[in-house]
């Protein structure tokens, strides 16, 4: 360690300052843009120093945007409680689907077992367009257009291959006589499940659910093709901001910094398992 | 093998309905699953008509006239060159700062695991909601962005919005995005390598540029293939970022195929056009995911042995 020179010692903060330079400066600069009015933002030269304000947040809560001439209503706070709705169903019904599923392809090794599991995991990887397109045409025959169950259906693409696959993980980190012993006590398989399996594999659950909220949370392409104006989440909701007319700048960075906070506090939370759920298990953290 | 024969009889003894037991459990998740592959196979069926939604009245299968029309049209190669294009770029850039920087925050000091918490917050951004930042840093009236290249003598930088700019800016963008899921990938697998032929290196006083290109390299490969793998195979597909940024314009610099087919079915509302060229794409993508998924299960299997 000695062998380190005051030089290298040198380019090494800098590299690392630069680095985070780049990483953080954006969210530091629409954090701090948020508390601006469009008088301070358009001011040139651009400067971090202004006096604060919470009306960006205000008129977005409230739904209403004082403009210069008129008050503008928006939704943003429905598009914040459709993101919500929308996160936590899905991986509801994403963890009683694959929890089940992914305790049979970890313990009981049947006949296609992996094939399907494959299939599972392909889903993960095809382009979600292809899939999406078609639907917009079936739903409006079988009466799922713009509902949310039909979007929580079309979520479940992301969601239950991400939980399969990380849960499957730590079920087969089980070892299996702790279950075996709990049935030779007479306990039926339902019960071993539920009293032993469940408990055990309870952190990868939790894990795997938080993360596939963040990636149902941070979906795009879903809602944009499939949900209208009452039912799309903020990353689609945000979008149709920047070219409403009347709306201040320092709102649409308000909107922002409050979509993307929840993913940032689960992100914090979860971090133990980010390495391992984002790579499907394939890197243990 | 052995002790797999030894346990089976004893398995079955207690687990009477076995048979059908992990189709039960695992039927309700196959069910919504099977719900996904119908529409794919529409989709492949609609490739091979022709099939406007302007005119349902002229829906026809013309087998593989969509594909064979592609040979001669300038804009399905300009989609194949964009899409190519961005995926290269993109990963070289990522996979390069991801490496630099997980080998900088290699050592476990507590500075170190709070940089890289902090670098992940990128990550956890939408990549749409994340285009919308740097819009607003782009901004030619009040862009940040743009005032720091006016200062550095780059006059009437227009980003997104000028043909020769544009790919530039979403590659940005996207390089803030996921430069952290390398950066994550690559830092955790030169944790778990083993000290002993580092410690060996040290003692032999072995050039430290050495090391790196004859131990930690070689070592560190199978993570870095499926990082780029993994990144390759999303960002050939990428979506959020190019049409939250620019909707695949200006003009056609940046219909990337999943643009493209976006704006084909419901811009031109060409179903046929829009399934060919998806299909193509998925094509593309299930070649690179088999051997991810190949390298992938190595990778878990000496994760889970080697733990």
């Amino acid at each position: 360690m000695q062998k380190n020179s005051n030089l290298e010692n040198v380019l090494r903060g800098v590299a690392i300052t630069a680095i985070i330079l780049f990483f953080m400066f954006p969210i530091l600069w629409i954090f701090l843009m948020s508390f601006q009015t469009n008088e301070t933002i358009l001011r040139v030269p651009p400067s971090p120093f202004f006096e604060p304000t919470l009306t960006n947040y205000r008129s977005l809560i409230s739904g209403k945007l004082e403009g210069s001439t008129a008050t503008l209503e928006i939704a943003f706070m429905s598009n914040l409680y459709n993101s919500l709705f929308l996160s936590v169903t899905s991986v509801t019904v994403g963890l009683i689907l694959g929890v089940p599923a992914a305790y049979a392809f970890a313990r009981l090794k049947f006949r296609g077992s992996e094939d399907i599991a494959f299939t599972l995991l392909s889903f993960r990887f095809a382009p979600p367009l292809l899939v999406l397109l078609p639907l917009t045409i079936y739903f409006q025959q079988i009466g799922l257009a713009d509902t949310y169950g039909g979007l929580i259906w079309v979520y479940q693409l992301i969601v239950l291959p991400l939980i399969l696959w990380i849960v499957r993980g730590y079920f087969e980190d089980i070892p299996a006589d702790i279950e075996y012993a709990y049935r030779i006590a007479g306990h039926s398989f339902w019960a071993t499940f539920r009293k032993i399996a469940l408990p055990l594999a309870g952190p990868g659950i939790a894990a795997a659910g938080l993360l596939a909220f963040i990636f149902a949370w941070n979906n795009f392409i879903f809602a944009l093709v499939l949900a209208s104006a009452d039912k799309q989440p903020v990353t689609v909701g945000a979008l149709a901001f920047i070219t409403a007319s009347g709306i201040n700048y320092g709102q649409i960075a308000a909107g922002i910094m409050l979509s993307i906070a929840p993913t940032f506090a689960l992100a914090l939370y979860a971090q133990r398992y980010l390495v391992e759920g984002l790579s499907l298990g394939a890197v243990k953290g | 093998m052995a002790t797999s024969t030894t346990g089976d009889p004893s398995r079955r003894k207690f687990t009477i309905n076995k048979k059908y037991l992990p189709y039960l459990l695992s039927l309700p998740a196959l069910l919504t699953c099977i719900g996904i592959l119908i529409p794919f196979f529409t989709a492949v069926a609609y490739s091979l008509q022709r099939y406007r939604l302007s005119q349902p009245w002229a829906q026809k299968y013309n087998w593989g006239e969509n594909y064979i029309n592609f040979m001669t049209d300038p804009s399905f190669w300009n989609t194949l060159k964009v899409s190519m294009t961005y995926a290269f770029v993109t990963v070289g850039v990522e996979l390069l700062l991801g490496l630099g920087i997980a080998l900088l925050l290699q050592k476990r000091t507590r500075f170190n695991n709070f940089v890289s918490i902090m670098l992940l917050m990128p990550l956890m951004t939408a990549p749409a909601l994340a285009s919308l930042m740097w819009k607003l840093m782009t901004n030619p009236g009040f862009g940040v962005l743009s005032y720091f290249a006016e200062t550095i003598g780059i006059e009437d930088m227009r980003w997104a919005s000028d043909p020769s700019t544009a790919m530039l800016t979403v590659v940005i963008v996207d390089v803030w995005v996921y430069t952290p899921f390398i950066m994550i990938l690559l830092l955790a697998g030169l944790r778990s390598l083993p000290r002993q032929p580092f410690e060996a290196a040290e003692l032999d006083a072995v050039p430290r540029l050495f090391v790196f290109w004859r131990i930690t390299l070689p070592m560190l490969t199978p993570f870095l293939l499926t990082a780029t793998l993994f990144r390759v195979i999303e960002s050939i597909q990428q979506f959020d970022i190019i049409y939250a940024m620019t909707q695949g314009g200006p003009g056609d610099t940046l219909t990337v195929f999943q643009v493209e087919a976006y704006l084909n079915f419901f811009q031109s509302t060409n179903v046929g056009r829009s399934a060919a060229l998806l299909m193509i794409l998925w094509a593309i993508t299930y070649f690179l995911s088999n051997i991810f998924i190949k390298n992938w299960l190595r990778l878990r299997e000496k994760a889970r042995g080697g733990a």
